[in-house]
């Protein structure tokens, strides 16, 4: 017995040396090599022989009524198959994410500038863009909707949707709100107690997801009447959910199957040109591609909600918060799509990590003519994080205290409660996250005897040899909800099989989650590796045959389809075990798999899987569902409504330019606590790019609206960050699990594109004395010549 | 219009080609080379960049016509004979470098091209010359890692001092 033991623990150590690449390795992208070859195909790289190419023609208005539209001349053109407006749509005219207000082709009118009006179908792309030249729309062009004034007052300005239009609106031009009142709510005694407060009006421009991979795909008409679509979406059963009825089809005739994700960011979680592929498609009989060019993508998906915002905060004397009062109006703009619940995140979320007694909270978002906002990584709680953020600064200078020892002594722990009355039931370690990125090391100073100029603001142009240069460090924490809240049953399905191939054991995991480039792919091979004890894992393409694996959003999906396949490869390991339990009589309730074999932690090896499975495959799907959530009361706010928190803090040094107005970010640090690395590299990764994203809203990145007119709908006029604009950004990971996930993790990408942002506003004030009230922090706000 | 020009070694002829179609138009769509993409066909990101004559361009601002008997080399010729990655490749890979993968194949042409004028660049000297070459994923902290990675590599096997 003792000596089969110890035969048993050699194997084991031997086999957890081969089992680096289960969960907590770091194991390179299955679609890596693909990747830098040039094969990997993404949703634009769709071909057919035959297909045809459609384009959309867009309104030039913001808001218009539409008096006629003429197609006959744009189907003359020769090459062109098909031009179609709202009339051929078969089904159902609207559809929407949370709210069914998009038509999707304009009926009678149009609500915001780009707004797809008619399609065409043409046998090159260029012969479709000049057939949709020549559809002639008579327009009645209106004053659009566009700022909070004219939208509260429907009366005078008038309706982007009329109450008496396909669904009437109780609240005028108001979307959604949600209002919070926790401890005795802000009230002249609760001022009176505070001895400090601080006020500030904050205003956050629209930004755009800005991902690489235009949208786009194909969409192939099948014998059976149905139809097959290749696509870049971040939810492949949503998509179709929304598709079916406008294209009238029962949901098994929409089949979806995910294409190549350059990116995505929330603006792949809104429809795009998946049901205008699919009607040219079906009208025509051919395969129909579309690909967005970069103007079209601007107008085609929504943004980040532009918002204004309100705070006052209260603190007695040695720093403990008072109060919180705070107002954010969130600009949804034309269409509903994600806002309600963007809404609920900035309600819930918009007071920081911070234990505050007394708050209230009033939050809206507002239908405008301006572009349609709606998912963006961070989720309306970005926006709050400036404000909030921006308001610990103001205070801790008020009281003369540090700003990070500020934070620190207002900081949520374990144990506490938020404002909406839900205790945080796992580890929230934001003083430690703080007391981390304080800790870690600042780059050296600027150094003007030995520089390269290339290295200050203004960088390439040369414009500064030193002179004017002044440096900054800021800090800034953030929290982050991880999935879907307020009630939603949010859940994955994923499908585990075993069997031998080769003479060896090889797992294969399908599920429907979207890999938009985030590294899904990646983890779920290691949770079979780790659950099933083998070394090859095959992912099985996304597509529609499996259940919903939910969006690729939220910071969700290693939470929810990581935790299906755990699940799924669980049920397979069980069917297995039984198997050998029965045939072979094993007494011991200490099995595992590992290394390709059975193993008794008492007994040691019992037999390799390949031969207990033999010729069988086993296969099993799991769904799994996280806690059940609740909606917040309307008017209180209460509610256990978010399933997990999840918090980094960052650190900013900056140099600026103060003569010149222009911004270096030197370094941008960042600590957060991830619960478990199920990929240390990928992990990483993610956070980074998340702290870039921050950064392009921090100082560069804008949608500049005007009178609801889009005026920079380019990468030559939108600018995201590049690779000269981007400093070193040091990360370091925490690893306290939360005990109400699987593996204990915590979802990752979102919580630093949510906190970096005011670090490096922070910075950027300590450098100039400015006040900085807005983002994008612009040179002519730092030299006054606005 | 008929078009001829070599692509990875090997001679290519796209016919029908409408005067306005760019060579990342006609790479992608006609000859079957789908490799450099199109994120903004304005010459702005990189994504689309390939060798034209040994020189890297954004391919979405070349006139297919440009391209007449000239030699195109895009990232689907990085890899060798065999298919085995090329040094760039392969550290981009091992780096982490590649998250979405769109902007992958015009950084892997730009580094490539980098490493060959100057096989040690500082780090100022990479992010000069990726200027050009928008990410949207990663924060460039991956790809600087690649670079550097990919630089050590040629070194060591072209024996540069270090
Ligand atoms: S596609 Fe050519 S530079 Fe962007
Ligand atoms: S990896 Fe997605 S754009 Fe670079």
């Amino acid at each position: 017995m003792t000596a089969r033991t110890i035969q048993g623990q050699k194997n084991l150590q031997k086999i957890n040396q081969a089992s680096k690449d289960g969960i907590g390795g770091s194991p390179l992208r299955p679609d890596g090599t693909l990747k830098v070859k040039g094969e990997f195909a993404y949703s634009s790289d769709m071909w057919h022989e035959d297909m045809l190419w459609g384009t959309a023609l867009r309104s030039p208005h913001p808001r218009a009524n539409i008096l006629s539209v003429d197609v006959s001349e744009a189907l003359k053109v020769p090459g062109v198959y098909a031009v179609l407006t709202h009339e051929d749509i078969p089904g159902e005219k609207y559809y929407g994410l949370e709210i069914a207000d998009q038509p999707a082709l304009a009926i009678d009118k149009v609500r915001y500038h780009g707004e797809a009006i008619a399609l065409v179908a043409a046998d090159h792309p260029e012969t479709a863009r000049r057939a949709v030249k020549k559809i002639k729309v008579e327009y009645e062009v209106l004053t659009p909707i566009t700022t909070e004034e004219q939208c509260l007052d429907p009366e005078t300005h008038g309706y982007v949707h009329e109450p008496h239009e396909y669904r009437s609106h109780a609240y005028g031009n108001i979307c959604h709100e949600q209002k919070l009142v926790s401890g005795l709510g802000v009230t002249d005694e609760v001022r009176a107690l505070a001895d400090v407060v601080v006020s500030g009006e904050y205003e956050v421009g629209m930004q755009d997801q800005a991902f690489l991979g235009p949208e786009s795909g194909l969409a192939v008409p099948a014998e059976d009447g149905g139809v097959d679509l290749y696509i870049a979406t971040q939810w492949l059963h949503v998509d179709r959910q929304q598709m079916a009825p406008v294209l009238d089809l029962p949901l098994e005739k929409v089949r979806l199957t995910l294409a190549g994700v350059g990116g995505a960011f929330g603006g792949r979680e809104d429809l795009s040109m998946q049901i205008h592929a699919c009607l040219l498609a079906l009208h025509t009989g051919k395969p129909v591609k579309i690909v967005y060019a970069r103007d079209e993508s601007f107008f085609g998906h929504v943004h980040r909600h532009p918002a204004k915002m309100r705070y006052e905060h209260g603190a007695t004397r040695d720093g403990k918060l008072v109060f919180a009062d705070c107002r954010i109006v969130l600009d949804g703009g034309a269409y509903a799509s994600a806002s309600p619940a963007v809404v609920g995140n900035a309600a819930s979320l918009g007071h920081g990590p911070y234990v505050i007694p007394n708050v209230r909270m009033h939050a809206i978002a507002l239908y405008s003519n301006n572009p349609s906002c709606g998912a963006m990584r961070g989720f309306g709680a970005v926006q709050a994080a400036f404000g909030y953020e921006s308001q610990l600064d103001k205070l801790a200078e008020a009281l003369g205290m540090d700003p990070v020892e500020l934070r620190q002594l207002n900081a949520v722990t374990q144990g506490d409660l938020m404002p909406t009355g839900q205790p945080i039931d796992a580890p929230a370690p934001v003083a430690e996250l703080l007391q981390r990125v304080k800790d870690m090391p600042l780059p050296p100073p600027l150094d003007l005897e030995h520089l390269d100029v290339r290295t200050l603001p203004g960088a390439l142009s040369n414009t500064s040899h030193g002179e004017g240069i002044v440096r900054g460090v800021g800090y800034s924490v953030g929290i982050k909800n991880v999935g879907f809240s307020e009630g939603f049953d949010d859940y994955s399905t994923a499908r585990v099989r075993l069997e031998v191939i080769g003479g060896e054991p090889v797992a294969m995991v399908h599920t429907a989650m979207a890999e938009v480039g985030q590294g899904g792919v990646t983890v779920h091979a290691q949770i079979a590796r780790t659950e099933l004890g083998v070394e090859q894992v095959t992912i099985h393409p996304a597509n529609t045959e499996v259940g919903s694996a939910g969006s690729t959003s939220a910071s969700r999906q290693t939470y929810m389809t990581g935790g299906a396949v755990k699940l799924a490869a669980e049920a397979v390991r069980h069917e297995l075990l039984e198997r050998g339990r029965h045939r072979y009589g094993w007494r011991q309730d200490d099995l595992s798999l590992v290394g390709g074999k059975v193993v008794s932690a008492s007994a040691g090896v019992l037999i390799p899987i390949v031969d207990l499975l033999g010729d069988d495959a086993i296969e099993q799907t799991r769904e799994h569902h996280h806690r059940p959530t609740v909606p917040f009361d309307k008017e209180t706010g209460q509610g256990f409504g978010h399933v997990q928190y999840t918090f980094c803090a960052n650190r900013a040094v900056v140099d600026v330019d103060v003569e010149l107005g222009l911004v270096k970010v030197v370094e941008l640090t960042a600590v957060q606590d991830v619960g478990k690395a199920l990929n240390p590299l990928s992990v990483v990764g993610q956070i980074q790019g998340g702290c870039t994203q921050a950064l392009g809203l921090a100082v560069m990145e804008e949608i500049v609206v005007k009178d609801g007119k889009v005026r920079n709908a380019s990468f030559t006029d939108y600018l995201i960050p590049t690779i000269l604009d981007t400093p070193p950004i040091p990360v370091q990971i925490l690893e306290l699990p939360d005990p109400h996930a699987p593996y204990g993790l915590r979802g990752v990408g979102e919580a630093p594109t949510v906190s970096a942002t005011p670090s490096i506003v922070a910075a950027i004030r300590q450098a100039t004395g400015k006040a900085l009230n807005r983002i994008p922090v612009r040179p002519e706000h730092l030299t006054d010549t606005l | 219009m008929r078009v001829t020009f070599s692509a990875n070694g090997k001679p290519v002829e796209a016919d029908d080609v409408w005067e306005g179609e760019s060579l990342l138009y006609v790479l992608r769509e006609r000859v079957g080379l789908p490799g450099s993409k199109n994120a903004c066909e304005q010459g702005e990101c990189g994504s689309c960049t390939v060798y034209l004559d040994g020189v890297p361009v954004c391919s979405c601002l070349v006139a297919a016509g440009q391209v007449q008997g000239r030699e195109v080399r895009t990232v689907e010729g990085l890899a060798g004979q065999d298919g085995e990655l090329g040094l760039v490749q392969q550290a981009f890979v091992d780096a982490g470098a590649v998250q979405c993968g769109f902007c992958t194949p015009g950084l892997l042409v730009q580094t490539d091209a980098l490493l060959a004028a100057d096989p040690q660049p500082s780090d100022t000297d990479i992010r000069e010359a990726l200027s050009g070459n928008l990410c949207r994923c990663t924060g460039y902290e991956k790809i600087m890692d690649a670079v550097r990675l990919a630089s050590a590599r040629k070194c060591s096997v072209e024996g540069v001092a270090k």
